[in-house]
């Protein structure tokens, strides 16, 4: 028997999904951790919804000697606009649970992805700026060299290597799209389908 | 022939008493070069280098807070690597350091005297909480000009000095009370009192010499230090002292020597008496004379400096009064206990019942017993009193004596297993021995004549145990040899199991005398600075961004308000200062990082470097002697263009129209 109606596990599971995109307003997002021989204790970028936290005035003071241009929260509409966005898909989260229906669920699965995607590509776009956009008169010029960050994994700049990774915002993120994908999976009964075949 | 030869020879020798004492001397001296110890290497057991070896990029187990003797630092030390960290400047200058050299710096080595440039460090001493070492400041006395040090343990700077008046060789001192409410001086020297007329023959030491004890309050919060009474005593010398702790928590215990009151040649004439005394002293009591008003005003003179971490610089504050009580006077304050032979280490066990003397004379060692001090005070055992001051008979006093310890005992500490560990400096050794039974357990041959010995809160209520360190007088052949002036020697035992193992040597800076070491974690942990805030900085000189760089004349003073960054100053071009200007460069380091400090050095100063920490602002004087142009520039190597951090400063004679001019970066050549 097929119905739209979303089960209860499903509408407990959003309402965790809500909590999670709340939660990850409040925790860093995502992190870029540096290390290099003179700094064993780690520089670290933390990239949060609203703002740029962590060992930001070391790296801005360190980036001169590349010309790279200094970090500023303000300089970056993002952090105005993704506490909104973030803060939306809390209280579509929420209202999923009275709308019960799966369809709209799926919308918003499919809306989710579509900002994880636009976040990313974003994200892809500063770290190229910044790694690219170099002052010419900087004191240390190596031909050829870019210092763009990685989107996501490990790379070597320079003296520093460079690992960029979700931080606990992320993760909440990250689960909570998972469990809107199960969400999808189960209200669609795509288990069961596999199974009957 | 031949026989008869042989035989006359032999009568020759037997009749010939020299030759006979030749040969008795050669025989002597062979059997004893076989009988002594092959070397001191012997001494030092299998797993040694184990035991003392630290990993690299691994931490010691211990901070070891020297105290640096005739250098009148401190310095810092690692257990069991005796890795040197730093040395603290205290009571000396150092250039190294701008101590004594900055403007900031200036007023902390400030006396009644004015600016003394040197000292003489004997003993440190951590603050305490609940007899247990906290790990919140470490205390050293000034032995020659009469101060008292307080070091603050977040930052490794010296924080405070007060002077004390009425003193001459403040030498026991800085002990505290369990719970750092005191931190005490006696002086070693009796002097006239300051508040009488010192103008008087040397041969009066009876009538016109006085001991004056200090008792310095210590802020519980800040740490601020106020000298809150003195008592004074008749004229003697005081040497060491140890607080009561526990159950004799609100006594005070100092030796001292030369009773006889000798004035000159005190190695024979301060030695005549069988037996000199322990003084005990009832601070507790002495408060109670404070708030009844017993306490007598006197006018002195003497300094106090404080230093403030906000401004970055000292203020000196010179006091002019003392409250006084007189021991002779208020009989139930101080009591006398006889002491074999001028004693030396006073030292309190963990438990607080039993006070070690040593009489660095004696051939043993007298152990007291609180419970019967406080008995035979009751009961008025006294044989007599010394100036007015009651005489506790010796046996009443008495708990034991260690039977043939060693030789001239100096110091004892505690491992809090029931232990004592006395150091010899005659015979060279350290001694083990039961505190209870007063049995010897064990000893250890020392290279060469030791003197002090540190346990890990080893005179606290929780002694650490596992080290333990000899401070050694005597270092000879222990070292590379450098000359005629050597290092200082260390070393280190491990005592954790029933014999005590040598495992490590180690020089040290200066001449150590008593050392305290805590667990490296209770200074780690507690809120240890890495870096100064800049919006905390109140220097009234501070330029806390490059837009605030600037350079001000007032008069003939030019007021430099300088930053440092990696890896240029600002300004890095001045011009328009005359000959007869005095330049002040107050140099702000703008980094907010661990360890990026940046110095400042200008040529042909007559001064020191400045090392400035990152968010501190120091200043340098300097006084140009010359028209010319000056470089300066950053003698901490910052970064990989620490050679490129450097500026000029040009100078034109007086009267000159060359306009006051600073900039960086903008300063561009005119000429193509």
């Amino acid at each position: 028997m097929e119905t739209t109606k979303l089960a209860l596990v499903s509408k407990i599971l959003l309402f965790i999904i809500a909590g999670l995109f709340i939660g990850s307003l409040f925790v860093p997002m995502w992190q870029i951790d540096l290390d290099a021989p003179q700094y064993p204790e780690g520089l670290v970028l933390k990239l949060h919804a609203n703002k740029i936290g962590g060992d930001v005035e070391i790296i801005n003071g360190l980036n001169h000697y590349i010309g790279m241009a200094t970090l500023h929260t303000e300089n970056f509409i993002e952090f105005k606009i993704l506490p909104y966005i973030v803060g939306a898909f809390s209280l579509i989260s929420i209202a999923l649970i009275f709308i019960n229906n799966r369809k709209f669920v799926l919308a918003f699965f499919g809306t989710f992805i579509l900002f994880v995607i636009l976040a990313g590509l974003d994200f892809y776009r500063w770290n190229y700026e910044y790694g690219h956009n170099l002052d010419p008169n900087a004191a240390i010029k190596v031909p050829g060299m870019a210092y763009q960050p990685p989107l996501i994994g490990y790379k070597q700049l320079l003296n520093f290597g460079a690992y960029s990774v979700p931080d606990i915002g992320g993760w909440y993120l990250i689960a909570a799209g998972v469990m809107l994908f199960y969400i999808v999976f189960k209200e669609f009964n795509l288990f069961k389908r596999k199974q009957t075949i | 022939m031949k026989v008869i030869r042989y035989l006359n020879l032999t009568t020759y020798i037997m009749k010939n008493k020299f030759v006979q004492a030749v040969l008795v001397i050669a025989l002597g001296s062979a059997l004893v070069t076989s009988c002594k110890p092959k070397s001191s290497g012997d001494a030092v057991s299998g797993d040694a280098a184990e035991k003392a070896y630290v990993a690299p990029g691994k931490y010691d187990e211990f901070y070891n807070f020297v105290s640096g003797g005739f250098s009148g630092q401190l310095s810092v030390y690692g257990l069991p690597s005796g890795r040197l960290f730093r040395v603290i400047p205290v009571f000396s200058v150092d250039p190294e350091k701008g101590w004594g050299y900055s403007e900031e710096t200036k007023p902390m080595l400030n006396t009644s005297h004015g600016f003394v440039p040197w000292d003489d460090l004997h003993h440190t001493e951590m603050s305490q909480t609940n007899g247990e070492v906290d790990g919140r400041w470490v205390f050293g006395n000034a032995n020659n000009t009469p101060r008292i040090a307080r070091i603050d343990l977040k930052t490794f700077k010296t924080a405070e000095i007060i002077e004390l008046p009425n003193s001459g060789g403040n030498h026991s001192s800085p002990f505290i009370t369990e719970n750092t409410e005191y931190v005490v001086a006696g002086t070693r020297f009796s002097v006239p009192a300051d508040y009488s007329n010192g103008d008087v023959p040397i041969n009066t030491y009876k009538e016109n010499y006085k001991g004056h004890i200090s008792f310095v309050s210590v802020d519980k919060k800040s740490g601020e230090m106020d000298l809150a009474f003195q008592i004074v005593t008749p004229g003697v010398n005081f040497d060491l002292s140890h607080a009561g702790k526990g159950k004799s928590h609100g006594w005070f215990f100092f030796s001292c020597y030369n009773t006889e009151q000798a004035n000159t040649l005190l190695e024979v004439n301060a030695s005549q008496k069988d037996k000199d005394f322990i003084m005990a002293v009832n601070w507790k009591k002495a408060e109670e004379y404070i708030k009844a008003g017993k306490g007598k005003k006197q006018k002195v003179k003497y300094a106090h400096n404080t230093w403030d971490e906000h401004t970055h610089s000292a203020k000196s504050v010179m006091k002019d009064e003392v409250l006084v009580l007189d021991a002779s006077e208020l009989k139930d304050i101080c009591y006398m206990i006889p002491c074999p032979k001028s004693p030396h280490g006073c030292d309190v066990d963990p438990t607080g019942e039993f006070i070690v003397g040593s009489g660095k004379l004696a051939a043993l060692i007298p152990v007291f017993s609180f419970d019967k001090l406080q008995a035979a005070i009751k009961g008025k055992k006294f044989e007599g009193d010394y100036g007015g001051i009651p005489v506790v008979k010796y046996e009443a006093a008495l708990h034991g004596e260690v039977q043939k310890p060693g030789l001239g005992p100096l110091h004892t500490e505690f491992d809090g297993k029931g232990s004592a560990y006395t150091t010899f400096f005659v015979s060279s050794e350290v001694v083990k021995w039961d505190i209870k039974t007063l049995k010897v357990l064990d000893r250890v041959p020392t290279y060469y004549s030791v003197g002090h010995l540190c346990i890990p809160g080893g005179d606290s209520k929780k002694p650490f145990g596992k080290y333990l360190i000899a401070y050694n007088k005597i270092t000879k052949d222990r070292y590379l040899p450098t000359g005629p002036e050597l290092a200082q020697s260390a070393q280190i035992f491990d005592i954790s199991g029933d014999k005590m193992k040598l495992i490590l040597d180690f020089p040290t800076i200066g001449e150590p005398h008593y050392a305290q070491a805590a667990p490296a974690d209770l200074i780690r942990n507690n809120g240890q600075l890495k870096f100064y805030k800049l919006e905390d900085n109140k220097h009234p000189y501070a330029a806390k961004g490059e837009k605030e760089a600037k350079v001000v004349r007032e008069g003939n003073k030019v007021h430099v308000y300088m930053t440092s960054i990696r890896s240029h100053f600002a300004p890095d071009n001045i011009e328009g200062v005359f000959l007869g200007d005095e330049v002040y460069f107050h140099v702000t380091n703008l980094e907010q990082d661990w360890d990026v400090p940046h110095g400042f050095a200008v040529k042909g100063a007559n001064n020191g470097e400045l090392l400035i920490m990152p968010g501190e602002t120091t200043t340098l004087k300097w006084i140009p002697d010359r028209v010319g142009t000056f470089p300066f520039y950053c003698t901490d190597f910052c970064s990989a263009l620490h050679q490129e951090m450097q500026g000029y400063i040009r100078v034109s004679p007086k009267g000159s129209k060359v306009p006051l001019q600073f900039s960086l970066g903008t300063n561009l050549p005119t000429t193509k």
